[in-house]
């Protein structure tokens, strides 16, 4: 299991409710569910990675995050996980306003386009960044509204929704992001994971 | 039509009060049971047909000498497994293969037809719910069904809540549309235009209302599949022939195929039973039981829901059965749903669609496994 998933599952406590969205093979779900007594859901778009959470016995529903978020009630889940998709949603803003209205808490991981690698390669190569966590062309992305660390932590500040916890990871090393370290970590860290509530 | 010796039937003494105000006791119903029942009877699965099913699921149906109509997902190794699982279904009550139904005799030694009450759902799954005593079984593991099974599904678990660990509506919907209503109504005008109808008394008059049942069954059949699948298996493709021949004769193949469908129907269906089963089919609206919220109808359940969809089913679309899983999310139940491509239409539940019964085989292996 990525570590991503593993500094995820440390952010849970055991026995939960817990939301996956954006589900895919169900890798995290069946983790937090064996691991932390987790009671777990899926949301997932592809009918294939449905059919496998499925195959692993976990609770998944087909559906959309922009659209099918709304069926959930308020509060009815400790957390709601999504994992690197906000920035390939039409409406960002609106699926983020979504998890924090169905989740007591969200956790919510961004690949940080403030990565050096990132900025470097723009920088000297002059074409779309390609690194681990963004793998795919400019033309082929499903990517839709890339931001960075930084971007992210003046985001959520902005809405007056509360951060418990923001962590940068970078390969396997994960750190606490806080006001004064930001610029540094927005440097360096190729994914943020940011615990939140509203 | 009734070869009755191959027919096991439960006879129910308990009188039951049908929706319509009216009692009935010591009535049939009419079951099959495949697999076997374990020591804990934990392993019993209850599958509901839709309306022109009857109780014989799987293997050859004894009464038609055909394959049963969901010989592709129940059987040894398959989706349902009967190797595994205990599988019981029953002929619904208005049915007409064993079930007390408009072809058998009111206390007057008198053949019901139109005099035979009108039933719905909601009755069909009260009485069968008496196999559940019959078999000593306390709880069942799964219940099942597309279409009008699927019906009987979300009733079943809404007037017995605590009775299914797991539950599978499939294809289907909480409540019958207009456009439901109005095919249906289609096929019931058809029956009663048959001049050998005879309100609904052809039996005694020795006739039968075979073409008007044909009618019907042409005109659903077409609701059961899809454009495209239509399109692909039959096209504009000529029937024996080299060329039109400017009549009124089957000239295409898709003509001769629902006048196939039409003519084997009437040999092992009764007309007044397609009458009632529409009927109660057309009166179904669950959240209408609960004032028009679905979700009451499954406050009282901790059962683990699985609901499926496909993708070409225009008869009850994704939208009917998400509504279903809407209403059960906004309440915090245990659901899954997945909708499987397919270009079968509303047919899909019944053919090799291997998504579909792949889908099907891990929920409940897996549900089981966690038994």
């Amino acid at each position: 299991m990525k570590n991503e998933f593993q500094v995820i599952a440390d952010l849970i406590e055991k026995d939960k409710k817990v939301l996956d969205v954006g589900c895919a093979d169900g890798t995290l779900m069946k983790f937090l569910k064996d691991n932390k007594n987790i009671n777990i859901r899926g949301l997932e778009i592809s009918k294939e990675k449905v059919q496998e959470c499925i195959a692993k016995g976990l609770t998944v529903i087909e559906g959309n995050a922009e659209k099918d978020l709304k069926q959930f009630p308020d509060k009815s889940f400790d957390y709601v996980v999504l994992s690197q998709t906000l920035q390939a949603f039409l409406n960002p803003e609106l699926v983020l306003d979504e998890l924090l209205r169905v989740g007591k808490k969200a956790i919510v991981t961004i690949p940080n386009f403030g990565y050096w690698k990132v900025r470097f390669h723009l920088l000297f190569k002059g074409t779309m960044p390609i690194t681990k966590t963004l793998p795919d062309e400019w033309y082929n992305t499903p990517n839709l509204h890339m931001c960075t660390i930084k971007d992210f932590f003046h985001f959520v500040k902005s809405k007056d929704i509360k951060i418990f916890k923001s962590l940068a990871l970078n390969n396997l090393n994960s750190s606490i992001i806080n006001e004064s370290n930001l610029g540094v970590k927005n440097l360096f860290a190729d994914l943020g994971i940011f615990l939140i509530e509203k | 039509m009734n070869t009755e010796k191959n027919i096991k039937t439960l006879i129910v003494k308990k009188p039951l009060k049908l929706d319509c105000g009216k009692t009935i006791k010591d009535f049939p119903i009419a079951y099959e049971t495949y697999g076997s029942l374990n020591s804990k009877k934990d392993n019993a699965i209850l599958v509901f047909h839709a309306l022109t099913g009857d109780q014989f699921v799987t293997g050859i149906n004894p009464v038609t000498n055909k394959e049963g109509w969901w010989s592709y997902a129940v059987g040894p190794d398959k989706a349902i497994d009967t190797n595994k699982y205990f599988v019981i279904c029953s002929n619904v009550i208005g049915g007409c293969m064993g079930s007390y139904g408009p072809s058998h005799k009111d206390p007057d030694q008198k053949i019901f037809g139109t005099n035979f009450p009108v039933i719905t759902i909601n009755d069909m799954v009260n009485a069968q719910y008496n196999l559940l005593d019959h078999f000593g079984i306390d709880k069942l593991f799964s219940i099942t069904g597309g279409s009008m099974g699927g019906m009987q599904v979300l009733q079943f678990i809404s007037n017995f809540p605590d009775k299914s660990k797991t539950v599978i509506p499939i294809a289907t919907t909480s409540s019958h549309s207009a456009q439901n209503i109005a095919f249906n109504e289609l096929g019931r005008q058809a029956i009663t235009a048959d001049s050998n109808w005879k309100d609904g008394n052809y039996t005694s008059s020795d006739t039968n209302p075979g073409k008007g049942l044909a009618v019907a069954r042409m005109a659903a059949h077409i609701t059961y599949l899809s454009k495209k699948g239509l399109q692909e298996k039959f096209g504009r493709k000529l029937q024996e022939r080299e060329d039109l021949k400017f009549g009124f004769d089957a000239d295409f193949q898709i003509e001769s195929y629902l006048r196939y469908q039409g003519s084997v129907f009437v040999d092992r269906f009764d007309a007044n039973s397609y009458l009632y089963i529409t009927r109660a089919m057309d009166y179904f609206d669950l959240a209408k039981q609960f004032n028009g919220n679905l979700s009451e109808a499954f406050i009282n359940t901790n059962a683990k829901f699985f609901i499926i969809s496909f993708t070409s089913d225009w008869l009850y679309p994704t939208q009917e059965n998400k509504d279903i899983v809407i209403a059960l999310n906004s309440i915090g139940a245990d659901v899954g749903f997945v909708e499987i491509e397919s270009d079968k239409g509303h047919d899909s539940f019944l053919l090799d669609v291997p998504d579909f019964l792949s889908a099907l085989k891990n929920f409940l292996d897996k549900s089981y496994e966690k038994n």
